[in-house]
C-alpha cells in the first residue's frame, strides 16, 4: 500500500504519524516483514555525526559608523574571506589561526558562536569614498549577528572508505592516525543509520528537503560537491564506496554545540563534527527494504592510504557490523578498527528528529528538484595542463 | 615510598647495558617497563614505573643520571574530559593495550585507566583535544 507526501504530513500535523529511527524500524521489518513495517510507520528518521570539511557559515556584521568595507578579516585570528560585500564574510571550518595554527580553526570560532562566547573582529580596507574607515577591532556575538547560517557544501557523504596503512610509518590523516603494518583500520560512517544509505538512490531527498542541520531545522540546497551516484553498488542498490553529497543550509542561531564540534586532525588540519539527520518518508515497499536493511548487509571498501595517490589501490571490503564489532579481516590478518563517526550522536540525533516530528514540529518537504540519478555525468578529476594545452 | 613514573632517553652507547638490572639490584627499586623502545646502537626511549624508599628513589635518578640517561618525570595521570568527548572513538583505534574501547552496544567511549601504559598516543589522535596529562 502506498503512501503519499501529502498523507504523511497531514499524519504529522494532527499528531497520529508513526516515526520510527531507521535501527527501530530494522528491528520491526526483522519481527513482521518489510510490507507489515511499512503499513505500519510513516516516518523513519536517520542521523550521522562525521567530520564534514566541506562546511562553514555565511556571517553578516551590520554596518559600524563610519562603515567600512571589509576586505581582509579575521575572526579569533582565524582568516574569513573578505571577497563579498562589505560586512558580509563565509567562514570555512578547515580555516587555521595564524597564531594557533591547526589547534583553532574556523570550526571553533562556530563552535565559539553557538556556546554563546564573544569573538575579536578584526578587518581591514583601503577604505572608499562610500565605507571611509580602514580599520575595524572589535567583538560580536552570535546573537547580535544579523545573519548567521550554515551552508556546507558537501556533507553526510553517502558511504565513505575504511582506511589502512601497509607502509612502515605512521600516517596522520584525516581519517585519523594509522598505524604502520596494518596497526588499524579506521572508518566514517553511521552505517544502517546513515542518512544516505537509507535512501540509496536519493528518491525521497532533493533540492528542498527539510532536514535536521547541526540542531537546527534546515534544507537540503543543492546536489553537495563531488556528489557522485555511480561507482559500485551491491545487491540492494546501496554504494560500496564514497557516493552521494549533500549541500545544506541551516541558521546558525537555532543550532545547538550539542550537534556540532570542532575537531583537529594531527598532522592534518581542522575540520569539524556536524550533525544531519534526514526524515525518510515510508512511501511504498521499495522504500521501506532499504531502510530495513541493518549494518551486516552494508559494506564499505579498504583503501591503502600509504599509496598517496588520487585512486588508492582497495584492499577488500568489510560490513558494518565487521567493522563495529572491533577487528576486521585483510588478508588473512585481524586488524583493529575504529570509527570516527559518532554512533551515539547519531542515535541522538535520529531521535531527536523523531521527536520533532512526532510532536508536530516538523513537516517534510518534497524535493523540489531530485539530486542527479545514476546516468548522469560523474566526477572529473582535475588534469595538470599549460596555458598552450588548451 | 615513592612511586614514580619516569621517562627515560638512552643514549646510543648505553642501549645494551643492563641499566634496570641495577636499579633493582643496587637501588632495591621495583621497576615497572610501561613501554621501551631499545636498539642497539640507536637512542633509546623507556617509560617505567619505580616504586622504592624516597632514598633509594633519588639515588637511583642519580645513578641513572650518570649513566648518560636524560631523566624526566613522566606524566602521572591521564585524564579524559567527558564534556569534551563526542564518542567518536578515533583514540580506541590507536589505544594498542586496550584501555580506550567502545560499549559494544551504546558504542561510547569506555577508559580502563588501569590498562594505560601512557604512550600518548590518544592525546594527538583525539581530534576534540579531550584527552590530557596532568604531571
Amino acid at each position: 500500500m502506498a503512501k503519499t507526501w501529502q498523507e504523511i504530513n497531514e499524519r504529522i500535523a494532527s499528531g497520529a504519524a508513526v516515526v520510527f529511527t531507521a535501527e527501530e524500524f530494522a528491528v520491526l521489518a526483522a519481527e513482521e516483514g518489510v510490507s507489515a513495517a511499512a503499513k505500519k510507520v510513516d516516518v523513519v528518521t536517520t542521523g550521522t555525526f562525521g567530520p564534514m570539511c566541506s562546511s562553514g557559515v555565511v556571517l553578516n556584521f551590520g554596518h559600524s559608523d563610519p562603515p567600512i568595507r571589509m576586505t581582509e578579516l579575521t575572526l579569533n585570528d582565524v582568516p574569513a574571506y573578505g571577497g563579498l560585500a562589505a560586512v558580509d564574510t563565509y567562514l570555512g571550518v578547515t580555516e587555521t589561526s595564524r597564531v594557533r595554527g591547526i589547534e583553532y580553526g574556523g570550526a571553533h570560532v562556530i563552535e565559539d558562536l553557538l556556546r554563546g562566547r564573544a569573538v575579536r573582529l578584526r578587518a581591514a580596507s583601503p577604505g572608499t569614498d562610500c565605507y571611509p574607515r580602514t580599520e575595524i577591532d572589535t567583538w560580536v556575538t552570535l546573537e547580535e549577528l544579523n545573519q548567521a547560517y550554515f551552508f556546507n557544501p558537501r556533507n553526510a557523504y553517502q558511504n565513505y572508505a575504511v582506511a589502512v596503512n601497509t607502509s612502515d610509518r605512521v600516517l596522520h590523516t584525516y581519517l585519523g592516525t594509522l598505524l604502520p603494518r596494518l596497526g588499524n583500520a579506521t572508518y566514517c560512517s553511521a552505517g544502517a543509520l546513515s542518512p544516505l544509505l537509507n535512501d540509496p538512490t536519493y528518491r525521497t531527498l532533493g533540492v528542498g528537503s527539510r532536514i535536521f542541520v547541526a540542531g537546527a531545522p534546515g534544507y537540503v540546497a543543492w546536489e553537495g560537491t563531488q556528489h557522485n551516484p555511480h561507482g559500485d553498488r551491491d545487491a540492494h542498490g546501496v554504494p560500496v564506496r564514497p557516493a552521494g553529497t549533500l549541500a545544506v543550509i541551516a541558521d546558525l542561531k537555532q543550532a545547538s554545540p550539542e550537534y556540532f564540534s570542532a575537531a583537529t586532525f594531527t598532522g592534518y588540519g581542522v575540520s569539524s563534527f556536524v550533525g544531519i539527520g534526514v526524515p525518510i518518508p515510508v512511501l511504498d515497499d521499495d522504500i521501506a527494504a532499504t531502510l530495513a536493511l541493518t549494518d551486516a548487509d552494508i559494506t564499505a571498501t579498504i583503501y591503502d592510504y600509504s599509496v598517496q595517490r588520487r585512486s588508492r589501490p582497495s584492499l577488500g571490503t568489510a560490513s558494518y557490523a565487521d567493522l563495529r564489532s572491533g577487528t576486521i579481516e585483510i588478508d588473512g590478518r585481524k586488524v583493529p578498527t575504529g570509527p570516527i563517526s559518532s554512533l551515539p550522536k547519531a542515535r541522538a540525533i535520529a531521535t531527536e528528529l523523531k521527536r520533532w516530528i512526532t510532536d508536530g514540529r516538523f513537516a517534510l518537504a518534497e524535493p523540489v528538484q531530485l539530486l542527479p540519478q545514476v546516468g548522469s555525468p560523474g566526477t572529473r578529476p582535475l588534469e595538470i595542463r599549460t596555458g598552450e594545452a588548451i | 615510598m615513592a612511586r614514580k613514573r619516569l621517562d627515560l632517553t638512552f643514549p646510543p652507547r648505553q642501549s645494551l647495558k643492563p641499566i634496570i638490572y641495577h636499579l633493582v639490584k643496587d637501588y632495591d627499586l621495583v621497576p615497572n617497563i610501561l613501554r621501551a623502545q631499545i636498539h642497539p646502537a640507536q637512542e633509546g626511549r623507556m617509560v617505567l614505573e619505580v616504586t622504592g624508599t624516597r632514598e633509594d628513589y633519588a639515588a637511583g635518578v642519580a645513578f641513572l643520571e650518570e649513566q648518560g640517561l636524560t631523566v624526566n618525570e613522566a606524566a602521572s595521570d591521564i585524564v579524559l574530559d567527558d564534556a569534551q568527548c563526542v564518542d567518536c572513538g578515533l583514540c580506541s583505534a590507536v589505544c594498542k593495550p586496550g584501555a580506550l574501547t567502545l560499549d559494544p552496544v551504546t558504542q561510547t567511549l569506555r577508559f580502563d585507566k588501569d590498562k594505560c601504559v601512557y604512550c600518548e598516543a590518544c592525546v594527538i589522535a583525539c581530534p576534540r583535544r579531550a584527552i590530557t596529562l596532568r604531571f
